[in-house]
């Protein structure tokens, strides 16, 4: 069983070169650094506030913010890992305004630490993905990742879907290195636990018919 | 290594940042702990679906109206000049 492998490898000297010259007014590099990162920040936006309009949103206010605030960039972090920062700070405000009866910050439902243990060990089906369509699954995958509390979806989906690094997610959310260690984990096995549910071994059938 | 502290490694196994000692003794024990061995599995696989899941794309005639509303809106900002947003 081998690693998991991080998708995200642009290289960082062109971004720079991009960045500089949106700082000297350049707006068609903006407009290059947008479209190089706008589907990142709203899939990062709409997994936090699970709506579609807020990750709208998102997109544009992220992007506004960091065409204002270019100034201020000091360069010594990847300029997207600063626009992820960005935008999670927008889509958390945005989720904070639609659930105001209950506090949203990514330090919550720090619980007990076996909260997330594995309970439910049954093995999946081989390809467990292949039973049920593209529409399905992500309903599914949607559904499982709602439930998540905020705090542990943002986590997974900056490490595990959009492959930044555990360094970059701790500096993206403001957390230290072993938080982003320990949601990762938990958020990874309720994720698991969860989507077996979906994915088991049928006890009679391969469930593959 | 015990249950425990194999899933106290999960993570930095997943993420191949184990040392190799550690990484050997966690392969050791997921040779014959079967429990172990369906988390470790089926963690991989949440994380691999989710990664692929191509979950919340954003379609290309959105994508080019949200470009278009935010050229537009950083053109006016420049014209009002500087400013915190």
């Amino acid at each position: 069983m081998g690693a998991i492998q991080n998708k995200l490898g642009a290289p960082i000297t062109e971004e720079l070169a991009l960045v500089q010259a949106a700082k000297k007014g350049d707006d068609s590099a903006f407009e290059e650094l947008v479209r190089r990162y706008d589907r990142n920040v709203f899939r990062i936006a709409q997994h936090i506030t699970q709506n579609r309009e807020d990750a709208e949103d998102v997109v544009q206010e992220a992007f506004l913010k960091a065409y204002g605030n270019l100034a201020q960039f000091q360069e010594q972090s990847k300029f997207y890992t600063w626009l992820v920062r960005i935008a999670v700070n927008e889509a958390l405000m945005k989720l904070r305004r639609r659930k105001p009866e209950r506090t949203v910050s990514l330090d919550e439902d720090i619980k007990t630490e076996d909260d997330s243990l594995p309970r439910e060990i049954a093995d999946w089906s081989p390809n467990p993905e292949q039973q049920y369509t593209q529409a399905e699954l992500r309903e599914i995958l949607s559904k499982t990742i709602q439930g998540l509390p905020p705090g542990f979806r943002t986590v997974f989906v900056l490490r595990d879907v959009e492959g930044l690094s555990t360094e970059e997610t701790a500096a993206a959310l403001d957390l230290s290195v072993p938080a982003v260690k320990s949601r990762l984990l938990r958020a990874r096995l309720q994720l698991r636990e969860r989507l077996g549910r979906y994915f088991q071994k049928r006890e009679s059938g391969d469930g593959n018919k | 290594m015990k249950c425990s502290e194999f899933l106290h490694e999960l993570t930095n196994y997943l993420d191949g940042v184990l040392d190799e000692k550690t990484k050997v003794e966690l392969e050791n024990h997921l040779s014959w702990c079967h429990n172990c061995y369906v988390v470790c599995d089926t963690t991989k696989k949440t994380i691999e679906i989710y990664r692929d899941s191509q979950l919340y794309e954003l379609p290309e005639d959105l994508r080019s109206r949200l470009r278009s509303a935010i050229m537009a809106k950083c053109q006016q900002q420049k014209r009002r000049g500087p400013q915190s947003v």
